[in-house]
């Protein structure tokens, strides 16, 4: 049953097949075997999510109306406060503490009666494309343990890859939901940004952060955000219009017209050969089904990334100003008011994120703010207007969703360059607020692992990037008669 | 190559709150220019002519109807404290004797 897909598990839910106390419990097993051999959960809520399960068999039982995805569990990424139960955000700062609010996330969810099983690995404060840089120690790709889960959202798509949860919600300031889908063969969703509220989401960069879902489906992915997507009167950037229709272009699938645009910027000279093949593939899949592929340029994004190494360091020295050890969080040292913060701080934060701060510090200080941070808001300027251009050419733009599959635990630790690069084909989205799907094209003929087919659509227009990827992922399933994560190894052997 | 300086990145430690190791400075200093050569090139794309972005919505001035509402009761919002009393978050001292 957990090799299900949500939709086929909340099917079998309403039909009496089996119970989301049953469901549960056997996500719950899961975990307990293979979740020492890939740390995708940072804490398991086992009392917690039993409770929740048992509440949705009863509403059921008494002929309550439930919705579509009630009594499936779901893995948070631990980003996102839930009222009691442990948030570190993969960070020391934040140990032993526990929330007392919902984020707004975790109330749809709870809403939706969807089981909430855990909290999930991240990179430190979502600083990081490898989970690397958690202070629990990394996630490990199911379908390689040497290798890296992607980030920072790591434990949410290994979670999904190990069968340990059909559902995740991952946050995404510069590709932290999609490359990691792409680099586990699981689905990612960054929406527009502003398409699901920020309530309650440790902040990291605010301009760029946006929660989104994982799954091992396009349509597990649109039922999920449809219950968490829409308007929220407690984020101010919120967008008060109706989310897309996405779970009925999830079902449509039909692309025959659509225009789709590649961006000539986005592969070539640092893309894995094996990964550009499976695009190129992709591609003439889509053009088989009736979509038009048209050529388009984007000639500012060969700046984005470094815009954006100057944007979300800067927004982050200004965000994590607020662990200051007064009023939540760890507290270090003894002396005065600023002596107990710089000895907090210095003991509470990793090494990646005191570099981000640092370097944020720097380019909003005086002398130099105009050159490097005001520099990389025109850079931002010029970015969006090259994805308008392009989307007057075409409904959706594509490309590879990261230049490489999952490359080896430590292989990239000590070169912060060659880690950020990682992110070079999501970024623009995010400087951009539009929405950015990760889909599996398929697994690599250099190492027979998984890479993304990234969907970019127009800002609200989230319902393309579904039909788009549901299109792709039906044909693909035709073509290997199999869904991409049969071909991952077995966890839990021993 | 930027040319940041160990005092330089022990000055913007100061600021950001952040008592850094030697080591810490020493490995900073060196990994802060490689990083901001890669970002510096920016300016390059960076005219007159280009407005800034700072938010990719157009928002301004987001105001919400000012009405009580339920909230966190005190010891709740004291709940993760380091330190409290007498309902209050207690922290160390701010100012100096002399102050």
């Amino acid at each position: 049953m957990i090799k299900k897909s949500a939709a086929e598990m909340a099917a079998a839910l309403s039909a009496g097949e089996l119970t989301s106390v049953e469901l549960t419990q056997a996500h719950l097993d899961q975990i307990a075997k293979v979740d020492g051999d890939v740390h995708a959960f940072l804490h398991v809520d086992n009392d917690g999510a039993i409770a929740q399960a048992r509440a949705v068999d009863e509403k059921r039982k008494s002929g309550e109306r439930v919705s579509p995805l009630a009594g499936v569990p779901l893995a948070l990424k631990d980003v996102l406060v839930q009222k009691g139960i442990p948030t570190t955000c993969g960070s020391k700062m934040l140990e032993g503490w526990r929330p007392p609010y919902d984020s707004t996330v975790v109330t749809r969810l709870k809403e939706n009666g969807i089981v909430i099983l855990g909290k999930t690995n991240m990179d430190e404060f979502a600083m990081g494309s490898s989970t690397e840089n958690s202070a629990y120690g990394p996630t490990h790709n199911p379908w390689d343990l040497s290798r890296i889960p992607g980030g920072s959202g790591g434990g949410s798509s290994a979670a999904l890859a190990a069968f340990e949860a059909p559902l995740a919600i991952g946050t995404d300031t510069g590709g932290s939901i999609r490359q990691p889908a792409a680099v586990t063969g699981t689905v990612g969703v960054k929406p527009t940004y502003g398409g699901v509220s920020r309530y309650g989401l440790v902040a990291f960069s605010s301009s760029l952060d946006q929660a989104g879902p994982c799954a091992r489906t396009v349509l597990d992915a649109a039922y999920l955000h449809e219950a968490i997507g829409g308007y929220d009167r407690m984020d101010s950037t919120s967008i008060n219009e109706p989310v897309p229709a996405v779970v009925a272009a999830a079902k449509d699938g039909n692309i025959k017209g659509m225009k789709i645009g590649v961006i000539k910027e986005l592969q070539g000279d640092g893309y894995q050969p094996g990964v550009l093949k499976l695009f190129n593939q992709s591609l003439e899949i889509l053009a088989s089904l009736g979509a038009e592929i048209v050529e388009v340029s984007c000639k500012y994004f060969d700046y984005a990334l470094a815009a954006y190494y100057l944007i979300a360091p800067s927004e982050c020295s200004s965000n994590l100003a607020r662990f200051d050890a007064m009023r939540y969080g760890i507290r270090v040292g003894e002396g005065s008011a600023e002596e107990v913060m710089n000895a907090t701080r210095q003991v509470g934060f990793g090494r990646e994120v005191k570099r981000r701060i640092i370097l944020g510090t720097y380019a909003l200080s005086s002398g130099y703010y105009d050159a490097y941070y005001g520099s990389a808001q025109k850079v931002r300027t010029l970015i969006s207007r090259d994805f308008d251009n392009a989307f007057g050419k075409a409904d959706v733009l594509v490309s590879p969703t990261a230049p490489t599959t999952a490359f080896k635990i430590g292989e990239k630790a000590n070169d912060p360059i060659a880690m950020y690069l990682n992110d070079i084909a999501t970024i623009p989205t995010n400087l951009a607020g539009i929405g950015g799907m990760s889909v599996p094209s398929g697994l690599a003929e250099e190492d027979g692992l998984p890479a993304g087919f990234q969907i970019m659509a127009p800002a609200m227009k989230d319902d393309r990037m579904y039909k788009v990827g549901a299109a792709l992922e039906a044909a693909l399933l035709t073509k290997w008669g199999k869904p991409i994560l049969d071909n991952a190894p077995a966890l839990g052997a021993k | 190559m930027s040319n940041i300086s160990r005092d330089d990145v022990a000055n913007l430690a100061k600021l950001a709150r952040i008592d850094l190791s030697d080591d810490e400075l020493n490995h900073l200093s060196n990994e802060l220019a490689v990083i901001l050569d890669a970002v510096a090139r920016v300016q390059e794309v960076a005219g007159e002519d280009v407005p800034p972005t700072s938010h990719p919505l157009p928002l301004k001035n987001v105001f919400r109807v000012d009405e009580v509402r339920p909230s966190l009761t005190p010891n709740e919002a004291l709940s993760g404290a380091p330190a409290q009393e007498e309902q209050r978050f207690k922290v160390p001292q701010i100012l100096g004797e002399e102050q």
